[in-house]
């Protein structure tokens, strides 16, 4: 029996009890923070490099005829070498954009609107984030045919499927690189193989893995890629879109008019201190990924192996072996993840569960997986970043691994599992 | 999102957590919701068939904050009260005392179903021991 439930009632009637944890707390700071895919704190060394953006070096880069305008520009080509470098491109191939959201606008509606002549057909995945997924339900509504691809039980789409659903018409597909609630990887490589093979145009929003994994463009044969600065310790509101040049040459209608700015791609005045930003996170990434990888491959091992290790009936979402170093999506059964969450309080991770979301639905993500309803209810993402310790990991993991089992002995589904009944077989009251 | 305190005592220290002996003739389960809506809320009572008094409630749950929290209410408002008083227990009241917002109000509607399903339970086996021999007591 655990300690931790009991029949006792608090006293004090509306005052807060204290939340009852008997994981000691001495060698952390509270709160953790090991929601890092959801956003990443700016790396000091990125802040450092932006703030003379802000005050000495805050001409606009499009000013051409005085000092302040080119060292407004330096520091924005600058910035461009450095993305363009981390992921294997030249510095014009980069359009800088407000973040991955409208990258993956931009790419899509660009290919689709310019590329409208030779056909109308876009491929994508169903796990994709919204910003792709709404996006191509947008282009349905102006007479586009969109196929949205099933994924296997590990996440990852089959490559036949792909093949199969190619056609003359297809102008594009588009699969993210790493997923950002499971973290996995998709075959990027292979898919981008493919559509060169056959001429069609490949977009990938790599917002989860650039700076995370490698990406090379050209060993990929990746022709358009969503790029996002705040999920790689860089500030919000800036990502950038890579588009190719060569072999071949990629045109996008722009979606944004004015100035011209971004060679006509993408106009209005460049957030400089935010470009900055995000190529400093660029030059850092490259220059620190092969250990940083091993560093969190590591953490995020030891936080499985000390959850698993210890609690019964909990299950990983998605492919162990093509996934993001810093992921893990555990489900645990008979324990609804919001409850979880509100258990974990001091920690802040993420949760496929229904009651976290503003539609009352489970991730759709997993649900994709073929996981039920009620394990996708049940899952929590954890996403480990550059600025978690191992002290963060193994609290983390004592905390989840006391709330699962207090949690449980209130579950009358785990009550009924012991008992040896078949939840699948029980007609369940609805309301 | 933000919990009111109560909801937040409630989950920290639910009261009366646990299991009845659902064979017992004294003792109604309810088990409303389902697995995959996030909800399932098992509440139990144990009547004085005398008195018609709940002298006992106990419950497990299933699901969110306020899914623990409404049910562990549940079970303290129908404690001491005749089974026609808790029947009288609106979702509203509880909604009303743990400060619920709008998209938390199935978890009051489950607990009040829970309630009503625990007493529907109670009574059907109260029926079916009064077709017995020695109980007279419709």
């Amino acid at each position: 029996m655990s300690t931790m439930t009991s029949d006792v009632v608090a006293g004090g009637g509306t005052a807060v009890a204290q939340k009852p944890s008997e994981v000691s707390s001495a060698n952390v700071t509270l709160p953790i923070y090991m929601d890092n895919h959801a956003t990443t704190p700016v790396d000091p060394r990125v802040l450092e490099e932006m703030l003379p953006y802000f005050t000495d070096r805050f001409g606009n880069s499009a000013s051409r005829n005085h000092s302040f305008g080119w060292t407004a520009e330096q520091g924005v080509e600058q910035a461009r070498e450095r993305i363009a470098r981390l992921v294997g491109a030249t510095p014009k191939e980069i359009v800088f954009t407000s973040g991955a959201t409208e990258s993956d606008n931009l790419a899509i509606k660009g290919v689709a609107e310019m590329y409208r002549e030779k056909g109308n057909h876009i491929i994508t995945a169903v796990t994709e984030h919204k910003a792709v997924l709404d996006t191509c339900k947008r282009l349905e509504k102006y007479g586009y045919r969109v196929t949205y691809l099933p994924v296997q039980k590990d996440g990852l789409i089959d490559l036949d499927d792909l093949k199969r659903a190619m056609d003359e018409k297809t102008i594009l597909v588009t699969i993210m690189a790493a997923n950002n609630e499971i973290g996995v990887l998709q075959p990027v490589a292979e898919i981008g193989k493919l559509c060169h093979e056959r001429g069609v145009l490949f977009h990938t929003d790599a917002t989860q893995a650039v700076g995370k994994v490698p990406i090379d463009v050209q060993k990929m044969n990746i022709d358009v890629m969503s790029i996002s600065a705040h999920k790689m310790y860089g500030p919000k509101g800036v990502g950038a879109l890579y588009v190719r040049r060569k072999n071949p040459r990629v045109q996008l209608a722009a979606i944004i008019d004015g100035g011209g700015h971004e060679r006509g791609m993408r106009s209005g005045t460049l957030n400089v201190p935010g470009i900055v930003g995000l190529g400093k996170a660029c030059a850092i990434a490259q220059e620190e990924m092969p250990q940083e990888m091993k560093r969190l491959a590591g953490l995020r091992d030891r936080l499985k192996d000390r959850i698993m290790g210890r609690l019964d009936e909990v299950f990983i979402n998605g492919s162990m072996e093509h996934r993001l170093p810093n992921n893990i999506n555990i489900s645990f059964a008979y324990v609804e993840g919001e409850s979880l969450l509100m258990g974990i309080n001091d920690i802040a991770v993420s949760s496929g569960s229904a009651c976290t979301s503003a539609t009352l639905e489970p991730s759709y993500v997993l649900k994709a997986l073929g996981t039920g309803d009620e394990l996708a209810h049940s899952s929590i993402r954890f996403g480990i970043g550059r600025f978690n310790t191992e002290a963060e990991v193994d609290y983390v993991a004592d905390r989840v691994v006391e709330t699962v089992n207090r949690l449980r002995e209130l579950s009358p589904l785990y009550e009924m599992a012991k008992e040896g009944i078949d939840l699948a077989s029980v007609k369940w009251a609805a309301e | 999102m933000a919990y009111s305190d109560k909801v937040i005592d409630h989950y920290n220290n639910p009261r009366n957590v646990g299991s009845l002996d659902k064979s017992s003739p004294e003792v109604g389960t309810g088990l409303v919701g389902a697995p995959e809506c996030g909800d399932v809320m098992k509440l139990q009572i144990k009547v004085n068939r005398e008195t018609q008094v709940i002298e006992e409630a106990k419950f497990k749950t299933f699901g969110c904050g306020s899914a623990i929290a409404s049910s562990s209410l549940a079970t303290e408002w129908v404690k001491g009260k005749t089974v026609d008083e808790a029947l009288s227990i609106k979702n509203t009241d509880i909604v009303r005392e743990l400060s619920l917002p709008p998209v938390k109000i199935h978890c009051s509607v489950l607990a009040e179903d829970a309630i009503r399903a625990a007493i529907r339970d109670w009574k059907t086996k109260q029926e079916q021991t009064a077709s017995k021999p020695v109980e007279t007591k419709a």
